[in-house]
């Protein structure tokens, strides 16, 4: 899987409150969710994403509630991939279920400004800096996610070994 | 074999292991699996699409609409349908609505459907909030609940364990809550990204159930994936009475290995505010100055139990909430909101001048029952102060336990319950 996109850059701790404020979870519509994201952050975020674009952001990106509505929001607004410093443990184990591509890379978070065009391969964990001409190369996905991703996701994973 | 911690014991059990270590990709049986009428929605959707027709087992899965109830608006209304149809054709024993729901992290132990030594998973984050009874518990998204409902089963890396031990007797007005925010303020809303944190220590011993569940309940809150304490005489009170199911005490071995140990000398904790907007932000309360504030909400999953609304009452006996502040009680569940009745709690309260809820997560998600303006300032004894987290994005949250939160009701700004209690 390939991306590239334009960057739109946070911060750090960018809690799950932030990605889509809890006054909207009263509908789980990916559209309807897409709307909302990031709008405490930055208003003009979900009118002005792009398709395909890339999210980068500091340490602990989706920290807070277990809220599954965070990456649908992310990836509903059209939002090819996000990388950050770390994430928070329920949103990294959520992106992974719902198939939002996610990556690790301090270096490549640090180098990298709002507005670059960054080009992604998630198969090799490699990150170009077009806009800079720098490349990066991110944490390793553990093989274990790596299985999931190819499965097609957690549900799509029990299909497949037959459980129901 | 070698030495484990009680996280890894419960985790071994449950995977059919001997042993575990920190690291290890496991997968395990869940004892209870928990949704809500934000989050399983979209677990029942997952089901659906999955082809699968039966939850693992009726008893097990456990529904409780709690955020957006009494229903908010007609999409809420739409959502916590979902789950009530579902509840219905599973024949779900344990899905509670009307009169009989409550915050799900305090309904669920008071209701004995969670008891010591069980492995629980919960799509809500504050699930951890069960470790105070000596379980497992850990908060999932939607697909990994559906998947559980579907297998009773779910895959778990075993997390390696802090250790966090505290020293002395609590100062007056101190509660787990302050020793939790303390601990966040130390090592910060990622100090235990993906760790189990382990409380212990001669205070932790003396520690009332409900205090313990305040600290286990914001371990999510260091970015942990739980919170525990081993069981002992206090949990066995307390769960004998109402467990629906055989319970299990596990403890860790003297010899278990744990990533870091860190020691606090309960005589330095004096009571805590966390600043907006991060649990990190913390304070002394006598250090925080002037801070006027319009609401306080007491109430939640961290601080909505008895103990809390009679620590609350005590602040309150024979007071007035300041003019220009409102003060909202929201007592967790049916329970607590009958014996805080009872015991003359809601006839302080309400001469005090506060409002009443009925138990629900209301306002501690900016859901309703009391959401903030631009430019507005809440005390809340809940647990998240981030932006928009109780309203409009220019508002300010101040965590703290409710003493101080009721004590800041009277004084119309932050404020210790010395300046109240035992003053006119
Ligand atoms: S009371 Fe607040 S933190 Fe607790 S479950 Fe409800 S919304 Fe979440």
């Amino acid at each position: 899987m390939k991306f590239k996109g334009r960057v739109w850059k946070f911060g750090k701790d960018i809690d799950t409150d932030r990605i889509i404020p809890a006054r909207y979870l009263n509908t789980s519509e990916p559209a309807e969710l897409a709307k909302h994201c990031m709008e405490d952050e930055d208003p003009v975020f979900s009118s002005r994403v792009k398709p395909g674009d890339i999210l980068v952001a500091e340490k602990n990106f989706g920290c807070g509630s277990s809220r599954e509505h965070a990456p649908i929001a992310i990836k509903a607004c059209g939002i090819s991939c996000v990388i950050a410093k770390s994430f928070a443990r329920i949103f990294y184990r959520n992106s992974f279920n719902m198939g939002l591509a996610i990556l690790e890379s301090d270096e490549a978070v640090d180098a990298t400004q709002e507005g670059d065009i960054l080009e992604v391969d998630m198969d090799s964990g490699e990150i170009l800096n077009v806009t800079r001409g720098l490349r990066f190369k991110a944490r390793p996905v553990p093989p274990f996610m790596q299985e999931l991703i190819r499965a097609g996701g957690l549900i799509e994973s029990i299909k497949k070994k037959g459980a129901i | 074999m070698r030495p484990m911690t009680i996280t890894e014991k419960i985790l071994a059990r449950h995977a059919g292991s001997k042993e575990v270590t920190p690291g290890d990709l496991i997968n395990a049986k869940v004892d209870i699996a928990l949704g809500n009428d934000i989050t399983a929605p979209i677990a029942i959707h997952e089901f659906r699409k999955a082809g699968a027709k039966k939850v693992f087992n009726r008893n097990k899965v456990v529904l409780v609409p709690d955020h957006f109830t009494p229903n908010k608006d007609i999409k809420s209304a739409t959502q916590c349908k979902v789950l009530k149809d579902f509840a219905i054709e599973q024949r779900l024993s344990h899905y509670y609505e009307g009169g009989d729901v409550g915050v799900e992290h305090a309904l669920l132990p008071e209701k004995g459907v969670v008891v010591p030594g069980d492995l629980v998973i919960g799509a809500d984050s504050h699930t951890c909030t069960y470790g105070a009874l000596g379980a497992f518990s850990t908060g999932v998204g939607s697909t990994d609940l559906a998947y559980a409902m579907i297998t009773g089963e779910l895959w778990f890396k075993v997390p390696e364990s802090i250790k966090f031990i505290f020293n002395g007797k609590l100062n007056k007005w101190v509660s787990g809550k302050d020793l939790i925010l303390h601990i966040i303020g130390d090592i910060g809303v990622d100090g235990a990204l993906y760790k189990a944190m382990e409380f212990a220590g001669q205070a932790i011993e003396r520690l009332s159930i409900e205090s313990r569940m305040a600290m286990c309940n914001m371990a999510i809150e260091a970015g942990a994936k739980s919170g525990i304490i081993a069981p002992d005489a206090i949990t066995k009170a307390y769960v004998e009475k109402r467990a629906e199911r055989r319970f299990r005490f596990y403890s860790s071995d003297l010899e278990a290995n744990y990533s870091e140990i860190r020691e606090y000398d309960c005589k330095r904790i004096e009571p805590k505010v966390a600043l907006p907007h991060l649990p990190e932000n913390t304070r002394n309360v006598a250090e925080v100055g002037n801070i006027s504030i319009d609401q306080v909400v007491i109430g939640s999953c961290t601080n909505g139990r008895l103990e809390d609304l009679e620590v609350a009452a005590r602040v309150l006996k024979g007071k007035k909430v300041a003019r220009h502040v409102r003060l909202i009680v929201i007592p967790a569940t049916p329970f607590v909101y009958g014996e805080a009745m009872k015991k003359g709690y809601f006839d302080i309260f309400l001469k005090a001048g506060a409002v009443i809820s009925p138990p629900t997560c209301g306002p501690c998600l900016g859901g309703h029952m009391g959401i903030l303006a631009a430019g507005e300032r809440a005390v809340a004894t809940t647990n998240r102060n981030f932006i928009g987290r109780m309203g409009d994005s220019k508002s300010e949250v101040y965590l703290a336990n409710p003493a101080v939160a009721a004590a800041s009701a009277v004084k119309g700004r932050i404020a210790h319950p010395d300046e109240v209690v035992g003053r006119k």
